[in-house]
């Protein structure tokens, strides 16, 4: 593919690369509630997009129910071609999913490694503790420590990085920057910039427009359950304006 | 009033034997409702069944009582496991009254189908030769078999500890404890996991009917005799906390066999008395974590 031709710090672009993750008019429905009303977009291999938009959106859904967490949808969601409507969540994973929650999800009964060492690995290509080790120096003065003794950035560093020595090579990244001091915030962009050299295909919500702006290859602005505006990263300077009309800032 | 130290002592270590068989019951009960969330009713049942299964091992085709020890866990498990399947299954995600209410009569119905054919006078179940015969303990003569059921015991409790503090399997038992949601969406097969769990709990259960058979009879309804006493100690040690039930479990055995000492009336009524208080003051008990 051509994807293997571009060198790794070269972006990869909108159009070039397979389709991995296909979402069609998806609906998701929480109890009563209809929370996604027909949601549609694709993600290309080694392309990083970022879902912006306000809190109720259905960001946080549309990752989820991506997961395979949300019990009720209707639609169409392919994975690398393959139709994941009412598959089991490990499955799901199995297919080179890493999915990083917005509460983090750190185990308080397991120590730092053993939160480390849970996902079973996916794929031959996860990085080796000593590779996790080596962008994470934290983790590893850390790792007896249990999972909820750590500090905010090394609970987000952690869930990163255990979805990484998984081989999962699409990341779905809740908020990660989310409640973190800036100079962890800075860190994690580094790390985000660093993975998709690596090749990694991101999609990553965030709330922090500033964060994602510079990582992100492609930007969905969602809005009550829609994905009402798709713009590339060559757009984002002409559209300053009605991005923030979106984000209400 | 004056209390020789041998009956001191004698009672003590009656009431450690006692707290053996809470402590491997309470320590399935605490794994299946971790992991499950279902408070088993069932789980008398499922150690009366393991006594029956060397019971019947033994009438039927001459197995003795070392086989047993392994085999009835390993058949009463798979029971359980084929349960959890086809029937536990289809209540996940529903309030927990269902779990309860369905293992309740699943209790019901198999201490029913051994009363029909076994009649409620008790079985007995000999020692076996090796382990007839008692022990000198100075203070005391201890019956040998008695002395086997502690360290089988605690042989078991202490290798089912190590399992889920030290192994791959228990990583995921406790990770799936806090939010099996999340530990299904990093790719671990919760299904399969929350079904081997209810195998183990069943075969821990099963595992303490054995070694009861020797000792009380066997008969259908020994399991409703001791579950009471076996949630009361869940409850105690705290809901989930597999360390706390091994603990409290032994513990409890103690006091009943020293309440016996100094007041022998309340014997019966002493855990339940402990849990009052400890339900007041610890609500999530003494191991389990407030949330």
């Amino acid at each position: 593919m051509n994807a293997h031709v571009s060198p790794p710090s070269q972006r990869p672009g909108p159009d070039t690369g397979n389709v991995v993750i296909r979402v069609r008019d998806l609906h998701a429905y929480y109890g009563e509630s209809h929370i996604l009303h027909g949601v549609s977009f694709d993600v290309r291999e080694r392309e990083v997009v970022s879902l912006l938009g306000r809190n109720g959106g259905g960001r946080t859904t549309t990752i989820r129910a991506i997961m395979g967490l949300v019990d009720r949808v209707k639609g169409s969601i392919e994975i690398k071609g393959k139709q994941t409507i009412g598959m089991k969540p490990f499955r799901i994973a199995r297919l080179g999913l890493g999915y990083c929650p917005e509460e983090r999800g750190i185990f308080s009964s397991l120590s730092c490694e053993e939160n480390l060492l849970l996902p079973p690995r996916v794929s031959d290509q996860g990085m080796s503790l000593e590779q996790i080790y080596d962008i994470f120096p934290n983790l590893k003065t850390r790792r007896n420590a249990p999972g909820t003794k750590l500090s905010g950035g090394e609970q987000q560093m952690l869930a990163i990085a255990r979805i990484l020595r998984t081989g999962a090579k699409i990341l779905l990244l809740d908020e990660i920057s989310e409640g973190l001091a800036p100079t962890i915030v800075d860190s994690l962009a580094e790390t985000i910039t660093k993975l998709r050299s690596l090749g990694y295909t991101i999609v990553m919500i965030e709330q922090n427009f500033e964060f994602a702006a510079p990582l992100a290859d492609r930007f969905l602005v969602m809005e009550r359950g829609r994905v009402v505006l798709e713009l590339d990263q060559s757009e984002l300077a002409e559209k300053t304006e009605l991005i923030n009309h979106y984000l209400g800032v | 009033m004056i209390i020789s130290t041998q009956v001191l002592l004698g009672q003590l270590t009656i009431g450690l034997v006692n707290g053996c068989f809470y402590a491997l019951l309470s320590l399935g009960l605490a794994i299946i409702f971790g992991l499950l969330n279902i408070i088993n009713f069932a789980h008398g049942a499922l150690y009366m069944l393991g006594a029956f299964a060397a019971y019947l091992a033994l009438q039927l085709f001459g197995i003795n009582y070392w086989y047993a020890l392994f085999l009835a866990p390993l058949v009463v498990g798979c029971f359980a496991i084929l349960i959890e399947r086809f029937f536990l299954r289809r209540l996940e995600g529903l309030d927990h009254l269902y779990g309860l209410l369905f293992t309740f009569g699943l209790a019901i119905a198999l201490e029913g189908i051994f009363r029909d054919r076994f009649g409620s006078a008790g079985l007995s179940y000999a020692v076996p030769a090796q382990l007839r015969g008692l022990l000198d303990l100075g203070f005391m003569r201890l019956p040998t078999y008695r002395a086997w059921v502690v360290v089988a015991s605690l042989f078991v409790c202490v290798s089912v500890w190590f399992l889920l503090e030290r192994t791959r399997y228990g990583s995921y038992l406790r990770a799936g404890t806090e939010n099996p949601r999340l530990v299904q969406s990093l790719g671990i097969n919760v299904p399969l996991l929350v079904t081997l769990t209810y195998g183990l709990g069943a075969g821990l259960a099963a595992f303490a009917g054995v070694l009861a058979a020797p000792i009380y009879q066997v008969h259908p309804l020994m399991g409703s005799n001791i579950l009471i006493v076996t949630f009361a100690v869940v409850v105690i040690g705290g809901l989930g906390s597999t360390g706390g039930a091994i603990i409290t479990g032994l513990a409890l055995g103690v006091i009943e066999g020293l309440t016996k000492v100094f007041y022998p009336e309340a014997s019966s009524t002493a855990v339940f008395i402990i849990m009052a208080i400890v339900l007041l003051i610890r609500p999530a008990g003494l191991f389990g974590q407030e949330s």
